[in-house]
């Protein structure tokens, strides 16, 4: 059975999500929300990643390489969740705010 | 499995918009959530099965709890109340919109775009899986990556504890 599904249906589901990812960290103003949308970024880049690796079929098999960096970037993601959550609840001690227009000097 | 495709894909996608549309951050985190299964769906509809199941217990699970404990800390009903500016929310869609023509008109002309998924012939039984195969790569071409992303995890934690001190001098 021939797939109708190609490449550019998953690039183009992985771009679209990164866009509104993108749209999300322009039109938001919680800063909790715009690390969110940075995420949502970071995982539709992922898809690619995929998506690349299925469509790179060498002996039969996928190349499992993007599928190794993928969990490479999956670690750095989490590490990156840690230490950004970790950032914003100290910005919440000292501002009580967590919304960006009203953090906008680095020092008051 | 294109009917399948599709399913998932406007999961991801409306999971996305209802992140970026949402006024309350929980439910925008619960939207997260929901594009997140979404994705990882269609990672298992690309055979990566392991990396589908990564996606499911570390961005659904591990991320977005997280992300829902910090929520907890702030005033919810405050962001409620808050307006999106007009000249924003054109912006960040227009944006948003462009680059998904821009996207669409480059895929279009893309030659290896529009070839089918290929076959897989993988042979069945222990030693065939793609936990088995991407553990060997891990640990064999990819070991010094692999230690650095274990210093990395390490210095990681040492920073959220050090960040999350009473005082920061």
């Amino acid at each position: 059975m021939e797939s109708a599904l190609t490449l550019n249906h998953f690039l183009f589901v992985s771009g679209v999500l990164f866009a509104v990812g993108l749209a999300g960290v322009l039109i938001r103003r919680n800063l909790i929300v715009i690390f969110m949308c940075l995420e949502l970024m970071l995982a539709a880049a992922n898809l690619t990643l995929v998506a690349f690796s299925r469509f790179n079929v060498q002996d039969g098999e996928p190349g499992y390489d993007g599928q190794v960096l993928l969990f490479f970037i999956i670690t750095v993601a989490a590490a990156e969740v840690a230490v950004g959550l970790a950032i914003i609840v100290a910005l919440f001690r000292s501002r009580e705010t967590t919304d960006v227009t009203k953090i906008n000097s680095m020092k008051f | 499995m294109t009917f399948l495709f599709y399913l998932f894909a406007a999961m991801a996608l409306i999971g996305g918009v209802g992140v970026v549309v949402n006024k309350n951050p929980v439910s925008a985190a619960f939207a997260m959530i929901l594009s997140f299964l979404g994705l990882a769906a269609l990672f298992i509809q690309l055979n990566a099965y392991l990396v589908g199941i990564l996606q499911i217990l570390v961005y659904a699970g591990a991320i977005m709890v997280l992300f829902l404990f910090i929520i907890m800390l702030m005033n919810v009903e405050e962001e409620e109340k808050r307006k999106f500016p007009i000249v924003n929310a054109l912006g960040g869609s227009g944006v948003a919109i462009a680059f998904a023509i821009l996207l669409a008109t480059v895929l279009k002309r893309s030659e290896i775009g529009n070839a089918g998924l290929p076959r897989l012939s993988v042979a069945e039984g222990p030693g065939n899986s793609d936990v088995h195969r991407i553990g060997e790569l891990l640990f064999s071409h990819y070991w010094f990556p692999i230690q650095m992303v274990g210093i990395l995890l390490l210095v990681a934690t040492v920073g959220a504890v050090v960040l999350s001190k009473k005082q920061l001098k």
